[in-house]
């Protein structure tokens, strides 16, 4: 299992960097505007949020006790919260990473931080570009369609979109370009499930700073993800001494 | 440049080298499933804001 080893390998380091980079951005752009936008979120009655941090605090425990019985487990606002977004960052990240490591070993490894550069453009474009037309990023409190239904359609997308880019960079024939660009337009076709209004008590203008926010911090996380993959994945070749550069 | 030989495992048997990056991918997909899109509670919560800040779908 030497191949898998090697994958996990550069995966942790490049999602260890690039998952504590993005928690750090987050920290301070994403996470502010959440707190702010729970301000709005008790009395916009536009959708259900259970188990709301703030609703002990706000008096809206009243009001939403009947969604859910008991409260489930939540972090305590402030450190433990922080604590676990950027656990869950970091997770993810390297979730990512061993994604981004393992199908680019398909198309030969990304070879060197400027490659790994492409790559992480690749993944921001499947992962946040592509689902974000259709559902943008969302504020708690703001209206939204079925839960289920939306990670359908986002999960649809990403596939559709990964396999478009694909067949566009590495198909050998037009048709297969075409049916790539088909693919990468036919979910935004199909159309995001939408709430059947989007009233809400969110300011937009808090809204479109969130939008903005969330973007460029993604695209800076793929960016480091893809660059930090390419440079461990080289010297870690080098230092097994390797001439041809081969992991395993 | 000869791209094939620098891929990770060039040298294991072809189909070795599929399962692995397969399960490899597959590891990754299962972690981001779990953290971004369980319906449970604990994860739901342990994880909120980081639901949001990745724009993925939150309650």
């Amino acid at each position: 299992m030497t191949v898998f080893r090697n994958v996990v390998f550069v995966a942790a380091i490049a999602g260890l960097v690039a998952g504590l980079v993005l928690a750090a951005m987050q920290a301070f752009s994403t996470t502010p505007l959440i707190v702010a936008a729970e301000a709005y979120e008790g009395g916009g009655g536009a959708h259900d949020h259970p188990n709301d941090h703030d609703h002990a605090e706000t008096g809206g425990e009243a009001a939403h006790s009947h969604d859910h019985g008991e409260e489930a487990w939540t972090p305590e606002d402030g450190f433990e919260r922080e604590f676990y977004t950027a656990a869950a960052n970091v997770v993810t990240a390297i979730g990512f990473a061993l994604v981004l490591v393992a199908v680019s070993e398909f198309a030969g490894g990304i070879a060197s931080w400027r490659q790994g550069l492409m790559w992480g453009f690749a993944g921001f474009a499947v992962f946040t570009l592509a689902p974000g037309l259709g559902l943008p990023p969302e504020l708690p409190g703001m209206p939204a369609a079925d839960l289920a239904a939306r990670q359908a359609w986002w999960i649809g997308t990403v596939a559709a979109t990964a396999a478009g880019l694909a067949l566009i960079v590495f198909g050998r024939s037009v048709a297969l370009a075409a049916l790539g660009v088909a693919l990468i337009v036919a979910p935004h076709i199909v159309g995001a499930p939408q709430p059947e209004s989007h009233d809400t008590a969110v300011p937009a203008e808090l809204h479109h700073r969130f939008v903005v926010a969330v973007t460029v911090t993604n695209l800076l996380f793929w960016l480091i993800l893809g660059a930090v993959a390419g440079t461990v994945r080289r010297r870690f070749s080098v230092s097994l001494g390797d001439a041809r550069g081969s992991l395993a | 440049m000869n791209t094939t030989s620098n891929a990770i495992g060039a040298s294991a048997s072809a189909q070795s080298r599929f399962f692995q990056l397969g399960l490899s991918a597959l590891l990754g997909l299962f972690v981001i499933g779990f953290v971004g899109f369980a319906h449970m509670d604990l994860a739901h919560n342990a994880a909120h804001d980081y639901r949001h800040s990745m724009a993925f779908p939150c309650h």
